[in-house]
C-alpha cells in the first residue's frame, strides 16, 4: 500500500459523486479540446486551401458562398459568368495569373471540376499513379474520392448533375480514370479534376437527351423546371439562341464533327479554345502587384457582371462570425469546469468530515501531518488528472466522428488523432484546478487534532 | 526497563491538571490501568502515545524520550514502535482486511511480522480480503490488533478494547494481545473498567483525579 493507492481507494469508494466530477469536467474539457483542435487545424487548412489565390470572380451573389464553393468546394456555386468576359479580365495588367473553373457535376458526392493543369501546379499534387488528362472526359481523382470510390487508373465512371449525391446520372458520355493523386492533406483530395471542356461536353449531350425523353407525360410537366434548375448549373451556360443553334449542328453532323472533338487535345493552361458562346464557373485569380488588391475588386464589381470576392477576407469574415459562436461554446466549457472544480471541492470536503476518524487512525498508525495533506491533493489531482485524459479523449473522439459523418464536406480530412502541445495545457489546467478544489480540505486535514478525534465517539 | 513516565502533568484547556503516577515497564509486561469514568486514563494512554505532550515530565520508550521528539518525528516513532487499540476497531473502510494491514507497514520502515501469518494467529486468514465493514464486532476488533501489531511494536497500548464485546470475544480479544506482546517482547497496557480484563492481568494501576 502507498498513498497513492489510498487516495485511489477513497476515489473508487464513493464512484457516484466520484464519477460525475470526472464526467463533467471531461464534458467542458472535451469543449476545449475540440475548440483548440478545430482552431488549430481548421485555421490552417483554411488558409493552405486558399494560398496563392488572391482573389475569386464569380457569379453575381453572395461573396462568402462564391470562396466556398471555388476554393473549398463546399458551397453551392453563385452561377456561371461569360467565358468572353473572364479571358478578358485575365488580360487585365493588374492580372499575373488567372484558373478558370466550370464546376456543378459530381461524383458519388465528390465534386467533379473542370479546370486546367494550372490548378494541379497551384496545389503543387503529386501524382500516385497515371498522369494529368489530355482529352475531354480523361480524369484524375483526388487521393480520398480514388481510396473510398475504389476507382482505379482505366476505370471507367459516370457523373451526376448537380453537386451533391443523387442527382440524375449523365448517361452519355463516360469518365474515364488516367491519374490518381498523393494525398495532399487539402481540399484536392475531395475532388475529381478534369477539363473543363468535360465538363461543357457533358452537358451538351444532355439536351438533346432530356427532349427524347420529353414525350413521357411526367417529364413533360417538369420540363421548365427542368431548364431553370439547369440554369445554376454550370456548362449550361449556353444561353437559348446558342443551344437552338448546337442542335442544329449536331443534328447535321453529328457523326463526324462531335466524335472528333472529343479526342482533340485539351487546353492545358488558359482558357479552352472555341469559337462558340461559352460560359465558365469562376476564375481564380493571382494579383501580378500589390496594387490589384485595391483597383481590381472594385472595378469588377462596378464595372462587370460578374463579383469579386477575396478568399483571405471572406474567411476572417467567416471567423468572426463563427467566433461569437465559439466564445458561447467557451463560456460553457469553463462554467462546466468551475461547476466540476466546485464539485470536487464539495466531495472532499464533505468525505473529509466523514473521515475525520479515518485520517486521525492514518496519524496514530504512523502517518504524518503531511501525508494527510499530500493525500487529499492526490485524490483532487487523480481526479482531475482522469477527467482530464478523459476530456482529451472525448474531444479527440468527437472529432473523429464528425470527421467521419462530413466525408465530402468541409471537415473532411480534419485530424481527429494529432496532439497539439496545447493539450498539455489542458492537463495541467485540470490539475490546477484538482489543486485549487483540494487545497481547503487538504489544509484542514493536515490541522486535524488526533488525540480529540480519536477519544470523541 | 524498557518504558518508564515521570512525572507525567497534563491539563485540558481550562480544567484542573492532572498529575500522573510513574509507570514503569519491561518487555513482555502487562499493566492494567483503572479509573473512574472521567478519571483521566484516556488522556494518560494519548501522553503514553504522543498523541498529546505533557506540560511536563518525561516518556521513555527503549532510550528514546518521545516528548522531546518533533511532530514528523514522532508520527514515524509512533508507527514503529507503539501499536494502539481503540475502543472501537476504526478500520479504513475502502480497505480490505489484508491492505488495512499493509498501509500501516507503509508508514514504517521497519521489517514488521508477515501479513499473512499474523492473520493466521488471530484466525482472520479466511477473512484477508474481505471488505471490513462485512465484518463482525469480534473480528474487526482482531483485525485492528492485527494491525496494531504488525510493525512489530515494543509497546501495545489498548483504550477499552472489550467495551463492545461479550464475554467470549473480550476474554479472546485480551489473550491475543498478551500471547503476541510476549511473542513480540512488547510491553502492554490496557486501559480498562472491564472487570472481564482483571480477571486475566493482575498488575495494575489505578488514575485517581486529584
Ligand atoms: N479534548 C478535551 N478537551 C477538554 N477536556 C477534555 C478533553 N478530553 C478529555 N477532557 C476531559 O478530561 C477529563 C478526563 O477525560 P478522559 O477521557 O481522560 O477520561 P477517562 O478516564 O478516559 O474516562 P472514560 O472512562 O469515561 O473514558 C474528563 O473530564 C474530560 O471531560
Ligand atoms: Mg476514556
Amino acid at each position: 500500500m502507498n498513498l497513492f493507492k489510498l487516495s485511489w481507494k477513497y476515489l473508487t469508494f464513493r464512484p457516484l459523486s466520484t464519477g460525475l466530477n470526472v464526467l463533467l469536467l471531461a464534458l467542458g474539457l472535451a469543449i476545449i479540446t475540440v475548440l483548440l483542435l478545430i482552431q488549430d487545424q481548421f485555421e490552417k487548412k483554411m488558409t493552405q486551401d486558399a494560398a496563392g489565390i488572391d482573389l475569386v470572380v464569380g457569379a453575381k451573389g453572395s461573396p462568402l458562398q462564391l470562396i466556398l464553393s471555388s476554393v473549398y468546394h463546399v458551397d453551392f456555386p453563385t452561377g456561371n459568368i461569360p467565358m468572353n468576359e473572364a479571358v478578358r479580365l485575365s488580360r487585365s495588367r493588374l492580372v499575373k495569373q488567372t484558373i478558370p473553373m466550370a464546376l456543378g457535376d459530381n461524383y458519388q458526392g465528390y465534386r467533379i471540376v473542370g479546370t486546367n493543369h494550372d490548378y494541379l501546379s497551384l496545389y503543387e499534387v503529386g501524382f500516385s499513379s497515371g498522369k494529368a488528362w489530355e482529352e475531354p472526359f480523361e480524369v484524375v481523382l483526388g487521393a480520398m474520392v480514388a481510396e473510398k470510390s475504389g476507382l482505379k487508373l482505366g476505370d471507367t465512371f459516370t457523373g451526376s448533375h448537380g453537386i451533391s449525391v443523387g442527382s440524375h446520372d449523365h448517361d452519355h458520355h463516360d469518365f474515364r480514370v488516367v491519374g490518381v493523386l498523393e494525398p495532399e492533406g487539402n481540399v484536392v483530395d475531395r475532388l475529381v479534376l478534369t477539363s473543363i471542356e468535360s465538363v461543357w461536353y457533358t452537358h451538351d449531350e444532355e439536351e438533346p437527351a432530356e427532349e427524347e425523353t420529353t414525350s413521357e407525360p411526367s417529364e413533360d410537366q417538369d420540363t421548365d423546371a427542368h431548364d431553370h434548375e439547369h440554369q445554376n448549373e454550370v456548362a449550361e451556360h449556353a444561353d437559348h439562341d446558342h443551344e437552338d443553334h448546337d442542335h442544329e449542328e449536331e443534328d447535321q453532323g453529328h457523326d463526324h464533327d462531335h466524335d472528333a472533338k472529343f479526342h482533340h487535345p485539351v487546353a492545358k493552361s488558359g482558357f479552352p479554345k472555341t469559337d462558340q458562346d461559352r460560359d465558365v464557373t469562376t476564375l481564380l485569380v493571382q494579383y501580378r502587384s500589390p496594387m490589384a488588391a485595391v483597383q481590381l475588386p472594385r472595378m469588377i464589381n462596378s464595372n462587370t457582371n460578374m463579383q469579386a470576392a477575396s478568399p483571405s477576407f471572406e474567411m476572417s469574415r467567416l471567423f468572426e462570425l463563427l467566433g461569437v459562436g465559439i466564445q458561447v461554446l467557451e463560456g460553457l466549457a469553463f462554467v462546466l469546469i468551475a461547476i466540476s472544480g466546485l464539485g470536487i471541492f464539495i466531495a472532499l470536503y464533505n468525505s473529509l468530515k466523514e473521515r475525520r476518524y479515518d485520517l486521525a487512525v492514518l496519524r496514530a498508525i504512523g502517518a504524518s501531518k503531511f501525508q494527510l495533506l499530500i493525500l487529499i491533493f492526490l485524490e483532487g489531482i487523480s481526479l482531475t488528472f482522469l477527467g482530464a485524459l478523459l476530456g482529451i479523449l472525448l474531444g479527440h473522439s468527437f472529432l473523429s466522428i464528425l470527421a467521419a459523418q462530413n466525408e465530402q464536406g468541409i471537415a473532411a480530412g480534419l485530424e481527429a488523432w494529432t496532439f497539439l502541445s496545447a493539450e498539455l495545457w489542458i492537463v495541467i489546467y485540470a490539475l490546477t484546478v484538482g489543486v485549487l478544489a483540494s487545497a481547503i480540505p487538504a489544509w484542514s486535514a493536515y490541522q486535524t487534532s488526533i488525540a480529540n478525534q480519536l477519544t470523541r465517539k | 526497563m524498557l518504558f518508564q513516565t515521570k512525572d507525567l502533568k497534563f491539563s485540558h484547556p481550562g480544567q484542573k491538571e492532572y498529575h500522573f503516577q510513574d509507570i514503569s515497564l519491561d518487555r513482555g509486561e502487562s499493566l492494567l490501568i483503572l479509573g473512574k469514568s472521567g478519571s483521566g486514563k484516556t488522556t494518560l494512554l494519548n501522553l503514553i502515545a504522543g498523541l498529546l505532550s505533557p506540560h511536563s515530565g518525561s516518556v521513555v520508550l527503549d532510550g528514546t524520550a518521545i516528548n522531546q521528539l518533533d511532530s514528523g518525528k514522532m508520527d514515524r516513532f509512533r508507527g514503529e514502535n507503539i501499536g494502539i487499540v481503540f475502543q472501537k476497531p476504526h478500520l479504513l473502510a475502502p480497505l480490505d482486511v489484508k491492505e488495512n494491514l499493509m498501509m500501516a507497514r507503509y508508514f514504517s520502515s521497519k521489517k514488521g511480522q508477515d501479513a499473512d501469518e499474523l492473520l493466521k494467529e488471530l484466525e482472520l486468514s479466511n477473512k484477508s480480503h474481505s471488505p471490513v465493514n462485512q465484518l463482525s464486532e469480534g473480528e474487526a476488533q482482531r483485525v485492528s490488533i492485527a494491525r496494531a501489531l504488525i510493525n512489530r511494536p515494543k509497546l501495545i497500548l489498548a483504550d477499552e478494547p472489550t467495551s463492545s464485546l461479550d464475554d467470549e470475544n473480550a476474554e479472546r480479544v485480551v489473550k491475543l494481545m498478551q500471547d503476541q506482546a510476549t511473542k513480540i517482547q512488547a510491553a502492554l497496557i490496557i486501559v480498562t473498567h472491564d472487570h472481564r480484563v482483571k480477571e486475566q492481568i493482575s498488575n495494575y494501576i489505578e488514575v485517581k483525579s486529584v
